[in-house]
């Protein structure tokens, strides 16, 4: 006669240490992670000129020459200027209020254009940039809380009232070639 | 006198820990898929420039590198300004067209971010958008830390 076998008990995994295991990784994780988020200036490029194309003709007064060395010192329409005094002048330049003959007609028609040499250090020119970037950025602030009430980085990104006031004031920068020597 | 006794719970309380391993899993899922292990080695020095307005680039699939810094030598030393894209230094500027041309081709929303030492001058960087410009890669950001 056969003997049934006593049925034994299932065999379990003692899974206690699992979590365990599983923090480990996580912090292995963790640790690893960079989450870095690329910041920097945005620009876009003008397309290439071609040769049999003269370039768009464009009022004097609408066009904002910066020259910058290659120690840094700053020329804006032929008047030296300090880095820090920038910005306004910038400001001053396009919006400009009292309708002055030398400065720009109108915001829309208003050019930066930026020119350096080739020794020109990085740092200089991204200062330089940065500059008219903020000057742009303070305009654009300043017509969106007189229009909607918010700064506008608070406007909605496809908004319509961010599109007028990037209209408004529409950033017209222009990267010149340095001369060859 | 007054005694106060200290009462004592009826039956021994314990927290269910088994459903820990599997919300620690979850995490441990989200941060490996969210991990980008770095995929390119330097060649080059990067020290980022610092600047006050600047803006996130959100998509960064979008987002194609191109370095540029003083090469760093075996003797711990910097040699002169290259250009790196990708895992390699492009010695030649005019292969950078073909190069940015057939990215773009992948993907036509690229955006070209300009990763450049603070100390590096701006003639290699208008050579590199010249030729940017010829293979119409146009959307550029130049990579900053922010100052503030």
């Amino acid at each position: 006669m056969l003997l049934k076998k006593p049925k034994r008990d299932a065999a379990e995994i003692n899974g206690s240490s699992m979590a365990d295991i599983a923090f480990l990784l996580l912090i292995f994780f963790l640790v690893t992670t960079t989450i870095n988020v690329d910041t920097g200036i945005g620009l876009v490029l003008p397309p290439p000129l071609t040769d049999d194309t003269p370039p768009p003709p464009v009022k004097q007064r609408n066009m904002m020459n910066i020259l910058v060395n290659a120690q840094g010192f700053v020329l804006m329409d032929e008047q030296p200027v300090q880095l820090v005094d920038v910005k306004q002048t910038l400001k001053d330049f396009i919006k400009n209020p009292e309708r002055d003959e030398t400065l720009a007609e109108s915001p829309l028609k208003a050019i930066v254009s930026i020119k350096t040499v080739r020794e020109t250090p990085y740092s200089i020119y991204i200062d330089m940039l940065d500059e008219v970037m903020g000057a742009y950025k303070e305009l654009r602030d300043e017509a969106s809380l007189a229009n909607y009430g918010k700064t506008f980085d608070k406007l909605g990104s496809d908004s319509e009232q961010r599109k007028a006031i990037a209209d408004m004031y529409p950033k017209k920068i222009s990267i010149a070639e340095p001369d060859k020597e | 006198m007054a005694h106060f006794k200290k009462k004592q719970a009826g039956s021994k309380q314990e927290i269910p820990t088994s459903a820990m391993p599997d919300v620690v899993f979850m995490l441990l899922f989200f941060f490996m898929v969210t991990t980008v292990l770095r995929e390119v080695t330097l060649k080059v020095r990067i020290d980022l420039t610092e600047a006050g307005n600047i803006e996130k680039i959100e998509e960064k699939r979008l987002v194609s590198y191109i370095y540029i810094g003083p090469e760093k030598l075996d003797n711990n030393q910097l040699g002169e300004d290259k250009i790196q894209i990708d895992d390699a230094i492009v010695s030649d500027i005019a292969s950078i067209r073909k190069l940015m041309y057939d990215k773009l081709l992948e993907e036509p929303r690229m955006i070209v971010s300009l990763r450049v030492d603070k100390d590096s001058e701006f003639g290699v960087l208008t050579d590199v958008q010249e030729e940017l410009k010829q293979a119409s890669a146009l959307r550029v950001n130049y990579s900053t830390k922010n100052e503030n």
